[in-house]
């Protein structure tokens, strides 16, 4: 069975059940984060990796095994107009820094973002100032700070479409993706 | 590619123009007689109107021509010309809340003897109170001249008038033109409609919006893209003298402030820095640039030379982000934009920095402002709930909205500054356009553009 070919209300139903699952994972520590977070990474990767003959998931070291290994931690929320770290945001970049350390070889980009309610100038470089939070924090993890670059998307690149309180808390948001 | 004013002796119809020396901005109403509005058509519609009593009534029929010959416009010949002129005219001048203008498909043609010697009997007694008139002639090389007179119909006298000989590319221009010829006589303000637009054109769902820069005529004709959406574009700003736009793109993945050449197609960037910068504004005199740069997440306002080259000057040095900035008219002062005492507020400073006072002080936030070309008031976003625009003086009293949507953001002045444009998202879907507002609140319309439009930065009136 694939995911991207699912009938709309299957993978409605999937994405429940992944998003409950990833609830119970993070209950214990994400205090502002949205209760349904982390939206589910794994399947979309499952479905675009190729299936050879033996047991596999993402290569080792590659965004996507980054992306799987994380399970939504690559991801770390931010109050209205507030770029701090809580100690959910601290044990995310904390898992983060632990897998950049194994490949040592990698770089990673922070990807800071806003929400909607905010004007548009200022929230690029509000997306700039969280961005820079989270790679600061891993900088004092003991991540060599030239592997680290940041990029503001302000409100332009928004992951919940919605115009209320749940979708603004999941855009307020800090993404580290590696390169690959 | 000239646009030349005609010398008054130049113009083809001359006349004894005997300018009245004062005319009121305001002018006094004047009752419709009930057998004005049994007549069809024209300006007798007062009847319906929503508009405000004091509202002007313009009568703008067809411009004439002395010879109906083809044109290179897309209007067509000269005649069809002489349609689309009025039509132009009548566009401009509704919606802003000083006229009411009658386009030329309600009224009658005059003849072309008749632009100089109006049958001021015939629009009496319609109900005009003013009228327009005018006339186009193609040229041997193929230009266009368009002459455009204005009457007191009452006083049976010529107020003003104007002429212009373009290259047939440039006939819309006449238009706007006459249609600020009329209003600066009849308002007493500064022209404003032959100017241009730089925006953001939007496409696409709203979590992957393409994000264009565009321009447009003010009234949102001759549109053009300037870049193809492969990189996101934001918050253009017109050079003074039209030849540039700043504005930010992610050309290379990240943001950074450009000067596009309008005229070569090329861009540079403002400064050599692996910083991103946001926020770019022009001084009045074009001679320099204001950006917003962010280091280690601290945003700060810099000023340096447009001719490029010259070192930055750092403005701001605050904690937190400084970002934006408006020049006085005369540019002594800037107005910028702070959340140095935690939300975003306004302050003002000295241009070089000096003198940094924080002016908004009425709950909420304060975001995005910008210095009336008048010099009298700042238009800026005030955040409290919704997002509304609103203006006050330049030490920060006499709040008053403008508007009151959603979200409503980013205004910027007409060169007159009478007008202040801005744009709308739309709740949930995250639909954009421009809209425009007088400085009454009353008098509020979207400006038509191809599709979902953000970011408008009138330019100056051109000459």
């Amino acid at each position: 069975m694939t995911i991207r070919n699912a009938h709309p209300k299957t993978a409605l139903k999937l994405g429940a059940a992944l998003l409950l699952a990833g609830a119970l994972t993070l209950s214990g520590c994400a205090k502002k984060a949205p209760a349904e977070l982390p939206p589910p990474p794994a399947p979309t990767t499952a479905v675009e990796t190729p299936a050879p003959a033996t047991v596999s998931g993402p290569t080792p070291g590659s965004q996507a095994d980054f992306v799987a290994s994380m399970m939504g931690q690559d991801t770390i929320y931010f109050d209205t107009d507030r770029y701090n770290i809580d100690n959910a945001d601290a044990a995310a970049l904390t898992a983060q820094a632990q897998w950049l350390m194994k490949y040592p070889g990698k770089k990673a980009t922070i990807e800071g973002h806003a929400d909607e309610r905010g004007t548009r100038e200022y929230n690029l470089a509000l997306g700039e100032r969280r961005a820079t939070a989270a790679k600061n924090y891993l900088v004092s993890l003991g991540l060599d700070a030239g592997r680290l670059t940041t990029v503001s998307y302000g409100k332009e690149r928004p992951v919940a479409l919605g115009s209320d309180e749940a979708s603004w808390a999941k855009n307020r948001r800090a993404v580290t993706v590696t390169i690959d | 590619m000239s646009f030349r004013r005609l010398p008054l002796f130049v113009l083809l119809l001359s006349s004894a123009a005997v300018a009245q020396p004062q005319m009121s901005p305001q002018p006094v109403v004047t009752a419709t007689s009930p057998a004005a509005e049994q007549d069809e058509g024209g300006l007798t519609g007062s009847v319906s109107d929503e508009t405000p009593w004091q509202d002007l009534g313009i009568a703008i029929p067809t411009f004439a021509t002395n010879a109906d010959v083809a044109t290179q416009t897309s209007a067509g010949s000269t005649a069809g010309l002489g349609r689309a002129l009025a039509d132009v005219i009548t566009s401009d001048l509704k919606n802003n809340g000083l006229f009411k203008p009658t386009g030329p498909d309600a009224l009658p043609q005059p003849s072309f003897g008749q632009i100089v010697a109006p049958d001021f009997g015939v629009w009496s007694g319609r109900g005009a109170e003013m009228l327009v008139h005018g006339y186009v002639r193609a040229n041997g090389d193929g230009s266009l001249t368009v002459g455009c007179y204005l009457y007191d119909v009452a006083l049976r006298q010529q107020l003003v008038k104007g002429g212009w000989q373009v290259p047939p590319s440039d006939w819309r221009r006449t238009a706007h033109k006459c249609a600020d010829l009329v209003y600066s006589r009849l308002s007493g303000e500064s022209p404003f409609f032959d100017s241009k637009i730089a925006y953001i054109a939007e496409t696409g769902p709203k979590d992957r919006r393409m994000k264009r820069l565009a321009i447009m005529d003010s009234d949102g004709a001759n549109h053009r893209y300037i870049t193809t959406g492969q990189a996101i574009a934001l918050t253009p700003r017109y050079a003074p003298d039209y030849r540039s736009l700043l504005y930010l793109s992610y050309f290379n993945g990240y943001p950074r402030i450009y000067v596009y050449d309008l005229e070569t197609g090329k861009q540079r960037l403002i400064t050599q820095s692996t910083n991103p910068t946001f926020a770019p504004r022009w001084s009045p005199d074009g001679k320099w640039i204001l950006y917003s740069m962010a280091i280690g997440g601290n945003t700060d306002i810099y000023k340096i030379s447009a001719a490029g080259g010259g070192e930055p000057q750092r403005l701001t040095n605050t904690p937190g982000i400084n970002i934006g900035g408006s020049f006085s008219p005369d540019g002594s002062k800037i107005v910028f934009e702070s959340d140095r005492s935690g939300g975003q507020q306004i302050y003002v400073m000295n241009a070089d920095g000096s003198d940094q006072k924080r002016i908004s002080f009425f709950g909420g936030r304060a975001a995005t402002p910008e210095w009336s070309p008048r010099g009298d008031q700042i238009a800026f976003t005030h955040i409290a709930g919704n997002f509304r625009i609103a203006v006050i003086s330049p030490s920060g009293s006499n709040l008053r909205y403008l508007t009151d949507s959603w979200q409503d953001e980013a205004p910027t002045w007409s060169p007159n500054g009478r007008i202040v444009q801005f744009f709308r998202t739309e709740k949930g879907s995250g639909r954009t356009g421009i809209w425009q507002v007088d400085l009454t609140g009353r008098n509020e319309r979207k400006l038509p553009t191809p599709v979902d439009a953000s970011d408008p930065a009138w330019g100056p009136v051109r000459p």
